[in-house]
């Protein structure tokens, strides 16, 4: 139990890459938290993904002991956070369980878009923030510059902010002094009934599921039966603990204290991020707020290769969903794919994420759909339906008109790009909502539809401003607009999974592009192979994959027939990622690289 | 019966050494300074004994003098191999035994000494009747030479074939309807004519990943080409029984009909492939491709194979398919069906048949002309069916 005068909680925020968990390693190492020969560059990234993309994916808190200036050791709990605009969600219940923030910005960048909205979040949460000015040790960095740039962007005070390099330590010690004289001590009632928030929970297969508290007011013990207040739910506690960021058991939590509880809970789903903990016996009177649960944007269908890996496909998903509540799912059949899974995800690198892991963990081979997003169909006798999957579109004489989901784009920019930029989300059919300056950079707001934006917007952004741009949006709602299903036909038969929801007024461009893109990724057959994009039955584009005319091996002896077996093996391995519709094999990558669009 | 009687048994001599390098040529041949025959007819003759410790007590079909240029080979050295052979096999009563030939006047000069050691068919490596396609595919003779050597080979052998290399730089469809006009004269019931084919890690090759080979016809060219050469040949008396060779009925090569109907076949000397029934298991056999390294570890008293593998049932059908479907009499539908273990393929291959890429009878399934111009699609197509 710690006083709470001695407590410090905060989060790490900052734009994708400005260095947040190369700071928590310093953090980590100054404190001697874990021992130098443990000490690996973004410890807390322990997925595999996120170390091989060298991204945070899931936020990761830790208790270090600080002894400040002052005499007195502190105890200090970071949580670290992702910057992905997929992960906000992460950042924002982290937020929610400590009163302070580390805003950590590039110095050699300045503020980014996911600058902005983590300062905003951290606002809304009342946090008291300290900005940091990373990576100075770059010779492109200028702190001044970028303590301007936060003042006028931000409108932060940033006079106090602190210079420092997470990569060579430089700073990090005033950084542990700011931490204690610049935060707040956290609040609370030691005597108070048990009210504490339940800010994550994971699956660990040893432990089972772990679930993450904050205590608000009373004090925790090994043993104590608790309840969950939303969903009813009473656990005995099997293990209290404080994470180091390896496990270290504890006796009881007081108020302001972080810490992880075992409870013999079966699945994460079970458990409700946001929920109050609270004593079986002795409850408190009013649960916290809580927060609205991270809702799925993107949706699109998972399919194993393999018709026989349908049931390791749904062992894999049901295993990963355990341990990942954002992500939805449900079984789907398509005419052309066979048995799989319409799933649900945050934004795509979310979806990547998933299907890397499906891929990796379990062994999968799948073949994933265009993404697609939740359309409303306002049926003619009033009914509204949500729509995830195109292949699901009803008669259009039933429809009465189809809304799609829109999003508010923040997008800052050198100016050089702007135009670039604005023609980007004109041709994206966006509408400009705003237009600042803060120096040579630009911030635009823009509101987009999703669907437009869900596919390769980020791609094409950064490829039209050679990465300068950066951009963090948040649904704003839904809006009618005349939208269209395309089919795609592929040797006169179409194709479900290719199927997608359009614009009418670009249906023609994206028809054309898709048709002149499957054309290349389709290989020649030995007979000619039409392809076609349509509305209904109109034919709105048409190519035709000529025949391939030869392919045979001049000579083949004795001494051949090794190198032309092994040949053939894996020519008949390279089918397999096909997928056969009529006679037609397409390709895996089809699915995917069609509708990457370079216009 | 074991399956591998259906196409009979042959040995396969691999003679490693060219007098220059072809700029088109991937065949394991080396151009070498110094030869000592008499150590080479030595390490040949012990890895005939080896052999025929496995198999002796089977007939012999066909022997077959590959490389390489074998018509290098002294003489003597030749009589020695195929004496041994005699003692070590019982020969069919129609042997073939062929040796490839260059068509230089040396060569010409030993063919008496080849016939009288026992050989009786060549296959004389001619490529071009054009002088200046002669240059640039790098040969030391030229068309008078190619013809002399004809003659000669006529002359002294039994069956006489010999080879063409057509689709080459610069060459326009009338050009080669000329000269094949022209072989076809000289032919003799059979002939090899190989579209040039640029193969990876040849001069050619280099060449052509440098951007600095043109000239080469592009894919409809090279269809025309090929039909261009079914119809004139199938005129001639000389059709098609396999992708690249020609014969007038009865005049196949024996040996490469081995390769094509899956039988067994030893192979000997530097880089030689091999396929043996043994024990009711079929071996794939491989030797060390390195001259001197194969020469040395047969002298030194060891077994030429560098690789010995048993191929799974599997394998053996995708061998089956890939050598079989080249020919024109096609597949053995009973081999077939009990490598495959599956009795009616009559539903399988419908579509492919109604294409006009496959044909079948009873017994027999096959490439059409047509299907043969895509035929690595069509096994490939045919094998993922199978599995
Ligand atoms: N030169 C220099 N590089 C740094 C510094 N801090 C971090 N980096 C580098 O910046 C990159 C991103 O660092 P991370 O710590 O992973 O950034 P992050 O903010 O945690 O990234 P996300 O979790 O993906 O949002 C890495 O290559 C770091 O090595 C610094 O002070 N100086
Ligand atoms: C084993 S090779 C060589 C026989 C002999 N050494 C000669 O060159 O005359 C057999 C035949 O394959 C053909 N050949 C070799 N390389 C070729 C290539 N790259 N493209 C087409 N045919 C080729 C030639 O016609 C050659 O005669
Ligand atoms: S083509 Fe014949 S002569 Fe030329 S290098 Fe090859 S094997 Fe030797
Ligand atoms: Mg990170």
């Amino acid at each position: 139990m710690t006083e709470l005068s001695q407590i410090r909680n905060f989060s790490i925020v900052a734009h994708i890459d400005h260095g947040k968990s190369t700071l928590a390693d310093r953090l980590i190492q100054m404190t001697g938290t874990v021992a130098e020969r443990d000490m690996k560059a973004q410890l807390l990234d322990s997925m595999d993904i996120e170390r091989e993309r060298g991204i945070t994916i899931k936020a990761n808190t830790v208790r270090i002991e600080y002894p400040a200036k002052d005499g007195q050791t502190y105890v200090l709990n970071l949580i670290d956070t992702p910057g992905h605009v997929d992960f906000a969600y992460e950042v924002s219940r982290s937020m929610r369980a400590v009163e302070g923030s580390l805003l950590v910005v590039d110095a050699s960048q300045g503020v980014e878009a996911q600058t902005l909205a983590n300062v905003y979040q951290a606002i809304d949460a009342g946090h008291e923030i300290v900005p940091v000015l990373n990576k100075i040790d770059l010779p492109a960095a200028d702190p001044d510059r970028v303590k301007e740039n936060i003042e006028d962007v931000i409108g932060l005070d940033a006079s106090d902010a602190i210079p420092i390099s997470a990569k060579t330590g430089l700073g990090i010690p005033d950084v542990l002094e700011a931490i204690v004289t610049r935060l707040p001590a956290p609040k609370g009632d030691r005597n108070a009934p048990l009210k504490a928030m339940l800010v994550d929970s994971w699956y660990d297969s040893y432990l089972g599921v772990v679930v993450m508290i904050r205590v608000m007011d009373g004090v925790i013990r090994k043993g104590d039966r608790i309840k969950m207040m939303q969903t009813g739910a009473v656990y005995g506690i099997d293990k209290l603990a404080v994470l180091k960021p390896k496990m270290v058991d504890i006796p009881e939590l007081g108020p302001g204290e972080i810490g992880v509880l075992t409870a013999s809970i079966k699945q994460v789903r079970d458990t409700r991020v946001g929920d109050t903990i609270t004593h079986e016996r002795k409850p408190c009177d009013k649960p916290l707020p809580g927060f609205k649960p991270a809702q799925p944007v993107v949706f699109c269908g998972l399919f194993p290769v393999d018709a026989n890996d349908f049931e390791a496909l749904r062992d894999a998903i049901e295993k990963l969903a355990l341990n990942d509540a954002s992500f939805s799912y449900e079984m789907e059949t398509s005419a052309a794919l066979g048995f799989g899974f319409r799933c649900g995800f945050l934004g795509l690198l979310h979806l990547e994420v998933i299907r890397d892991r499906l891929e990796r963990e379990y062994d999968l081979d799948l073949i994933t759909t265009a993404p697609s997003v939740v359309f409303k169909l306002h049926m003619k006798d009033g009914e509204v339906r949500d729509l995830h999957n195109p292949a699901d579109m009803p008669d259009l004489t039933y429809v009465d008109h189809i809304e799609e989901p829109r999003i508010k784009a923040t997008i800052m920019v050198p100016d050089d790009y702007l135009g670039d930029i604005l023609k980007l989300c004109q041709d994206r059919r966006g509408i400009q909502l705003n237009l600042t300056y803060a120096g040579n950079r630009a911030m635009v707001e823009y509101d987009l539809p999703l669907a437009e934006v869900v596919f390769d917007f980020y791609d094409r952004l950064k490829s039209v401003t050679k990465g300068y741009a950066s951009f963090d949006y948040q649904l704003s709602g839904y809006r009618e607009d005349h939208l269209v299903k395309m089919s795609i036909l592929v040797n006169e038969e179409p194709v479900d999974a290719l199927a997608m929801m359009v614009h009418r007024d670009r249906a023609e461009a994206r028809g054309r592009a898709m048709v002149e893109k499957l054309k290349e990724l389709i290989p020649r057959h030995m007979f000619k192979i039409p392809i076609q994009a349509a509305i209904g039955a109109r034919v709105i584009a048409r190519e035709t994959l000529s025949a391939m005319r030869k392919d045979v091996t001049a000579k083949c002896y004795g001494g051949d027939a090794t190198r032309k077996r092994k040949l053939l093996e894996k020519q008949k391995a390279g089918k397999k990622r096909m997928r056969q519709f009529g006679k037609v094999e397409i390709p895996q990558e089809a699915f995917i690289s069609a509708l990457k669009m370079d216009n | 019966m074991e399956d591998w009687r259906h196409g009979g048994f042959g040995l396969y001599l691999h003679w490693p050494f060219c007098q220059s390098k072809c700029p088109y040529c991937d065949f394991n041949s080396h151009v070498a300074a110094r030869i000592d025959q008499g150590n080479w007819q030595n390490a040949y003759l012990q890895e005939i004994d080896r052999i025929g410790g496995e198999t002796g007590n089977r007939v012999l079909n066909t022997v077959y003098f590959g490389g390489g240029t074998p018509s290098l080979m002294e003489g003597r050295v030749v009589g020695a191999i195929l004496e041994r052979i005699g003692k070590t096999w019982t020969l069919a009563n129609d042997i073939e035994i062929t040796l490839e030939a260059n068509p230089g006047s040396v060569e010409a000069a030993r063919f008496a000494d080849y016939r009288a050691a026992g050989v009786n068919r060549v296959s004389l490596g001619v490529q071009s009747l054009r002088d200046a396609d002669l240059r640039r595919l790098g040969r030391l003779h030229d068309a008078a030479a190619a013809r002399d050597a004809l003659e000669i080979a006529k002359r002294t052998f039994d069956r006489v074939s010999f080879d063409l290399i057509y689709a080459r730089q610069d060459q326009t469809l009338s050009d080669w309807e000329a000269e094949l006009g022209e072989a076809l004269q000289l032919a003799a019931g059979h002939l090899s004519l190989y579209q040039l084919t640029i193969e990876s890690g040849t001069a050619f090759g280099d060449r052509l990943a440098a951007g600095k080979l043109r000239g080469l016809p592009d894919e409809d060219l090279s269809v025309d080409f090929f039909e261009l050469t079914q119809s004139m040949t199938e005129a001639a008396g000389i059709p098609a029984y396999e992708v690249s060779n020609h014969a007038e009925p009865g005049n196949e090569s024996r040996h490469n009909l081995i390769y094509w109907r899956s039988g067994d076949f030893a192979g000997i000397g530097p880089g030689a492939h091999g396929r043996l029934t043994l024990n009711g298991r079929r071996i794939a056999t491989e030797t060390a491709r390195n001259p001197n390294a194969w020469l040395s570890t047969v002298m030194a008293g060891r077994s030429g194979d560098s690789l010995r593998e048993t191929l799974d049932q599997s394998q053996i059908l995708e061998e089956f398919l890939v050598m079989g479907l080249r020919t024109s009499e096609g597949l053995d539908v009973a081999r077939l069906s009990s490598l495959c273990g599956k009795k009616d393929f009559s539903s399988d291959f419908k579509d492919l048949e109604d294409f006009g890429l496959i044909s079948t009878t009873p017994h027999k399934l096959m490439a059409t002309a047509k299907g043969r111009l895509v035929l690595n699609r069509l096994i490939e197509e045919i094998a993922t069916r199978l599995e």
